[in-house]
């Protein structure tokens, strides 16, 4: 029973960290309808960012990220302007291929510079530890996880309080209609693209900690990311962090209860099950859409 | 018209019955360059053992060159990419021979890709001495063409390692074991050799979990093992969970008397640098050390840092397989007079041949025969050193594994 509990607390504290690199991905499908299969790779390029901070100039990765945090968003909104915006019809279709074009060049200058050697983020919280009963919980989890809480909270503050995020809320409801009232939705786009990128960032240091990785990782990492925000609802925020604790909760237990062999299947059941009863996800809406 | 048209057909028929047959390999004429193809796994999940495997055939082919070529022939190495994929490795295999029509063809990394990369290259008659397929099921397609060169089968690496813990006095041998191994078949075979070894000794299984190999989070798999607080841990892993779970091992506070990891701790600097100290007593099964004196290691040991730098500690022992393959295949072409495929596979079904792993010979379908074994390495005071068997070994095991730092 305690290596249940155990394994749920991880799971608790582990998804967060993936609600988080979820976040900005289902942000952006919100406000650009665009499917960022290059999430996973930004994600890796920041874990390689606070690598070299913490590698060549020895700053702590998570004080880092106030550099790592501002580059990627500038870059988010570079990227946004350069690639996504040019992309005027079958955006849903052309995304893919453009940021699964995006997400190889990454790797490929990321191979370049690093090698693809496997590289990890030391610092002295993620191995030491403290007990809950009679288990231990490793300081990085829970710093990534309060990590994960902050910047998700001043994600929704900045949705909910603010005139911006109005804007960036009409959009993902209706792009057209936000455009008619004079909200400007290329602007609003490349400021979502580069907060989903400074995410990128933020959930990046936690996966470089906790995590071996090299430039190749982003593969395994968008599959989840991906099934992630397909459970929650595509464009919900509430709905992919849900989707992310529940998720790893169920593959950690299933793995130390049954079998690792069937962590990802048991979720698999669950996910088709929710999608065969709400198949716009947890907290999608159901868009009607005239063709 | 029509007898023009099955000349024809028959023509192109027996053609194909040729390049089926596989028996027409190239014969480049004395002295003429040559080159040797290689798919390497750049990408993917071996992307870190790709590129020590090049360095190693790297190293093998500048020094083949520097002494005026194999067999008189000067040698340029071709590498193509694949991704790590069992798909893209055949599709490699099969350009490099049909279209890039190299002399010769070494092996890949990983027993999951040189199985069915073995089965293209000998229908197309080629010779392939391999340096990472050492896996039952590589042995089980019955190849005369094949040959891996390491110490011994890959089920028989964790041998020495058990041999090692029942000699211990009986009041110091561990009582329990916990096993976890990805479904891969490098690690599972040497895991379950092992698990049978003990359990029929008398050491209880109080952990057996395989996982898939495609898992990412190993954090819970880690956590049951410490929960079974068994005396002693042998894993089957790679890089990336042999780092993950010492580290959750770390984090829990566990710690067993001894823990073994198939492969990662054999990896240098790359091992070390993400565990620090607490590499301290775990140990590898291992063919190869940096230290020790078999043929031409020191010399190889000494080129390695001339050429990419860092010290002995950083060299991984993909490298050294991949060097012995350019060895044996060096040997073979001098004993046999030519770099003719056909000849090379007969002479190297023939005695035993140097490496920097020690020597080596090969049965029928390319198992190595009369070798030295898999040894047990252990980390001590930052190095990984051969500490069993005896005859071997530059320090003794320390046992039981210190507590974690």
């Amino acid at each position: 029973m305690t290596l249940v509990l155990e394994a749920a607390a991880l799971g608790v504290l582990t998804g967060g960290v993936y609600a988080l690199m979820a976040s900005g991905l289902t942000l952006i499908f919100g406000v650009m309808r665009i499917i960022n299969v290059g999430h996973g790779a930004l994600v890796v390029l920041g874990a390689y960012l606070s690598f070299v901070l913490w590698h060549s100039l020895n700053i702590d990765p998570f004080v880092g990220l106030v550099v790592t945090m501002p580059v990627m968003f500038v870059l988010g909104v570079i990227l946004q302007v350069v690639f996504i915006r040019p992309l005027k019809t079958d955006r849903e279709a052309l995304s893919v291929l453009v940021t699964y074009s995006i997400a190889l060049g990454i790797e490929g200058l990321l191979g370049y510079f690093f090698t693809s050697n496997y590289q990890q983020i030391t610092a002295w919280y993620d191995t030491a530890s403290f007990p809950i009963g009679t288990f231990h919980i490793a300081y990085v989890y829970v710093y990534g996880f309060l990590l994960a809480l902050a910047i998700l909270g001043a994600i929704f503050v900045m949705l909910y309080r603010t005139t911006f995020g109005g804007a960036i809320r009409a959009t993902m409801l209706n792009r057209t209609a936000a455009q008619l009232v004079g909200i400007d939705v290329d602007r609003v786009s490349a400021i979502a693209f580069g907060i989903g990128m400074a995410t990128a960032a933020a959930g990046g240091v936690v996966f470089g900690i906790t995590n071996t990785f090299n430039p190749g990782s982003h593969y395994d990492l968008i599959s989840r990311l991906l099934t992630i925000i397909v459970l929650g609802g595509l464009g919900s925020l509430r709905g992919a962090i849900i989707a992310a604790l529940v998720m790893l909760v169920i593959e950690d237990v299933t793995a130390v209860v049954i079998s690792p062999v069937w962590a990802s299947f048991v979720f698999f059941v669950i996910l088709v099950a929710v999608l065969l009863v709400r198949p716009q996800g947890l907290f999608g809406l159901r868009v009607r859409e005239r063709v | 018209m029509r007898r023009a048209l099955i000349a024809t057909v028959a023509g192109a028929g027996l053609a194909l019955t040729a390049c089926g047959a596989g028996t027409a390999t190239p014969s480049p004429s004395p002295g003429s360059p040559i080159t040797i193809g290689v798919s390497v796994s750049l990408t993917g999940d071996f992307s870190s053992d790709g590129p020590a495997l090049e360095k190693g055939y790297d190293l093998w082919a500048e020094d083949v060159n520097k002494k005026g070529g194999l067999n008189g022939h000067p040698v340029t190495m071709k590498y193509v990419d694949d991704a790590s994929s069992t798909t893209q490795v055949v599709t490699n295999y099969q350009n490099l021979i049909s279209s890039d029509k190299v002399a010769l063809v070494f092996g890949p990394y990983s027993s999951l890709l040189t199985k069915p990369a073995a089965a293209v290259v000998d229908r197309a008659g080629y010779a392939f001495p391999e340096p990472a397929g050492g896996a039952p099921s590589v042995f089980a397609l019955g190849l005369h063409s094949l040959f891996f060169v390491q110490p011994a089968a890959i089920e028989d690496n964790l041998v020495s390692y058990t041999k090692w813990l029942l000699a211990l006095p009986a009041d110091q041998q561990p009582k329990t074991a916990a096993y976890a191994t990805e479904d891969d078949p490098f690690t599972q075979p040497q895991i379950d050799k092992a698990k049978s070894i003990l359990e029929a000794a008398g050491i209880k299984t109080v952990s057996y979990k395989v996982y898939p190999a495609e898992t990412t989070d190993f954090t819970p798999l880690a956590l049951k093992v410490a929960a079974s607080n068994a005396d002693a841990v042998i894993l089957g892993t790679q890089v990336p969970d042999a780092i993950a779970f010492v580290k959750t091992f770390i984090t829990q506070h566990y710690n067993p008397k001894t823990l073994i990891e198939t492969a990662g701790p054999d990896q240098g600097s790359s091992y070390s640098d993400k565990l620090g100290a607490n590499t301290e007593g775990i140990m590898v099964p291992a063919g190869w050390t940096s230290g020790s004196q078999a043929y031409g290691n020191p010399t190889f040991v000494a080129e390695y840092i001339s050429k990419y730098g860092g010290t002995a500690a950083d060299i991984s022992a993909d490298s050294a397989e991949a060097y012995s393959v350019g060895q044996v295949v060096d040997q073979a072409a001098t004993k046999a007079g030519s770099i003719d495929n056909q000849k090379l596979i007969d002479t190297l079904h023939t005695g035993t041949y140097d490496t920097v792993q020690g020597p080596m010979g090969w049965d029928s379908v390319g198992r190595p025969q009369g070798g030295v074994g898999v040894f047990v390495e252990q980390w001590q005071n930052g190095t990984a050193v051969f500490v069993y068997p005896p005859t071997v070994a530059a320090a003794q095991p320390e046992y039981p594994k210190h507590d974690w730092q």
